[in-house]
């Protein structure tokens, strides 16, 4: 009992963080129906801005010396704002000069906007996980916890999921209450019908870009101090995140939500249980390969993910 | 040479009535032309149908109004320059554009589509104002105006479309084979709609359609259009007597 509770908080905890990438990967899937392959290295480099403010320069000293946990914050809104507009400034000239309806040379930039923002973090911070670590946005020493029966609830992994929820709050809100939210559901619904209500499409697909930014920003910043900042970090959560994103359905937010979290149980509770038996064993290595079969099962019996209308297309 | 080019010319009356005016517009999709030389006119409060066949150049005709296709040549609205404008800002001066196969938004509902229809406005109780007035108009729209679009019927949905469009309080309305897929006697009805929100609302409207009876039952004048060029315009009632549009459009 104990050990299903606390693979059930681990799961939750990285599931959130997958639902944070997953969610900003269907912003953009969404609104131009293709995936940006760059998201997770977008993430990575806003967690760096991140870290530039935080720990390697001094400017926001000034807010407090003892309270890192506030500095911290101030760090990541900032670092969440330079990639909302690092990404405005991409979607401007790297991808909105492209034919909408061409996929492939849009899917190609993001392809090479990877490596490119990957070697750039390389070379600016060099590839070791860095010292001092990225601090956290919440208490993360080891008797930061409460105990729950003897299972053991760090006040991170609360924090975390906690702050993905808040987050998703402020993006149903923004998306389903706001004028520039209407203009991007339509966008997302019908892009020539949307430009003939006035619609400026390319300043909607901009604040999509955007929004899929900061979102993924955050989720980075938050799962920074467990993988230990470094350029490649989020190489494997994008995998995760795409995992996510296709069970829940490329096209519902809710859905990249939801995924995240059953993509999170069940490389946790599901990986944790099956290897125990030993001829799986191997598992424990390999973990995405259940996730993998999970999304297979999923989409076997329904195509388009859990809570997708569009089938996946091939890119 | 063609009767169009002869009302070119002649259409220097220093008319203020003219709401849209197309002045020799050419458009090609690569290298093919689809539109040549076209010009056509759209009297203040009336309604101008452009009938053709398929591939006859309608649809381009009304998306290079809206500057959706690249073309040249000069589109004036109320007298204005608008050829060079993008979509966005013709759309805020006044041209509202209902596409072929409806153009609703099928994810969302029936309500925020018309939210979205009244996207260029700034005036919020105004906007209310209209989504009520389409919804007593229009029942069956305000009883499902929490259903997304997409699960209306077609009539319905051509319904909404135009209540779309009409929520940005348009000056001229472009309606772009608006019996596209309907069965007739939806056709009939919705056509009925359109002359009524002419009179009712004074909205200027430009028909494109092969439907042409229909069309030219609700129309104060019409042209025809085949391979991109303009072939025949006069007024309705003319045209549906006219010998050589009974036997191409009207079934003889």
């Amino acid at each position: 009992m104990t050990l299903l509770l606390q693979r059930i908080f681990d799961g939750l905890t990285t599931g959130a963080i997958y639902a944070a990438v997953a969610v900003a990967l269907v912003l953009i899937f969404k609104a131009t129906t293709l995936i940006n392959f760059a998201q997770g290295e977008l993430a990575m480099i806003g967690a760096f801005f991140g870290y530039v403010f935080a720990v390697q320069t001094d400017v926001l000293d000034f807010i407090s010396e003892d309270d890192t946990y506030l500095k911290t914050w101030v760090a990541a809104i900032i670092a969440m704002i330079i990639s909302a507009i690092l990404a405005l400034i991409i979607e401007r000239v790297l991808v909105r000069p492209f034919d909408p309806t061409d996929h492939l040379p849009v899917v190609l930039i993001t392809l090479g906007l990877f490596l490119i923002i990957n070697a750039m973090a390389g070379e600016i911070w060099n590839y070791q996980a860095q010292s001092p670590p990225m601090p956290g946005l919440f208490p993360n020493n080891f008797d930061d916890l409460i105990m729950v029966g003897e299972a053991r609830l760090f006040y991170d992994a609360m924090g975390i999921v906690f702050t993905l929820l808040v987050m998703l709050a402020i993006l149903f809100f923004v998306l389903n209450r706001t004028k520039m939210g209407l203009a991007f559901r339509a966008v997302s619904s019908n892009t020539e019908s949307a430009r003939l209500v006035g619609v400026r499409t390319g300043r909607v697909l901009g604040f999509g870009w955007a929004l899929a930014a900061s979102f993924g920003t955050l989720g980075a910043i938050l799962v920074a101090p467990r993988l230990s900042l470094q350029p490649n970090m989020m190489a494997v959560v994008l995998i995760y995140a795409l995992t996510s994103a296709a069970v829940g359905g490329l096209d519902s937010l809710g859905g990249a939500a939801l995924g995240g979290v059953i993509i999170g149980l069940v490389n946790s509770v599901g990986v944790g249980y099956i290897s125990d038996w030993e001829p799986f064993e191997f598992l424990r290595a390999t973990p995405l390969l259940l996730s993998l079969i999970a999304l297979l099962i999923t989409l076997w019996f329904k195509p388009s993910g859990l809570f997708g209308t569009k089938a996946v297309e091939r890119v | 040479m063609t009767i169009a080019e002869t009302e070119t010319a002649g259409a220097t009356s220093s008319s203020p009535e003219i709401m849209l005016s197309v002045n020799g517009i050419e458009a090609s999709y690569g290298a093919v032309q689809v539109l040549r030389d076209l010009s056509l006119e759209v009297p203040k409060g009336e309604v101008v149908v452009v009938l053709g066949a398929n591939g006859a150049g309608k649809t381009t005709t009304l998306r290079a109004i809206c500057n959706m296709v690249t073309c040249s040549g000069s589109v004036t609205l109320e007298g204005h320059e608008i050829g060079k404008s993008n979509t966005a800002d013709i759309v805020n001066r006044g041209v509202a554009h209902v596409p072929q196969g409806r153009g609703t938004f099928p994810e969302l509902s029936v309500k925020d589509n018309l939210y979205v229809g009244a996207y260029t406005r700034g005036d919020k109780d105004g906007v209310e104002d209209d989504i009520d007035r389409w919804f007593t108009k229009y029942p069956v729209l305000g009883e499902r105006k929490d259903q997304t679009a997409g699960s209306l019927s077609g009539g319905e949905q051509q319904m909404l479309a135009v209540s779309r469009a009409l929520m940005s309080r348009p000056k001229v309305l472009l309606l772009d084979e608006p019996s596209l897929g309907l069965a007739p006697i939806i056709i009939e009805d919705l056509f009925q709609t359109f002359k009524s929100i002419n009179e009712e609302e004074g909205t200027t409207m430009l028909v494109v359609e092969q439907n042409a009876n229909l069309a030219l039952d609700i129309a104060n004048k019409g042209y025809v259009l085949e391979a991109g060029e303009i072939v025949l315009e006069g007024n309705a009632k003319d045209l549906q007597n006219d010998p050589a549009v009974q036997e191409a459009y009207l079934g003889g």
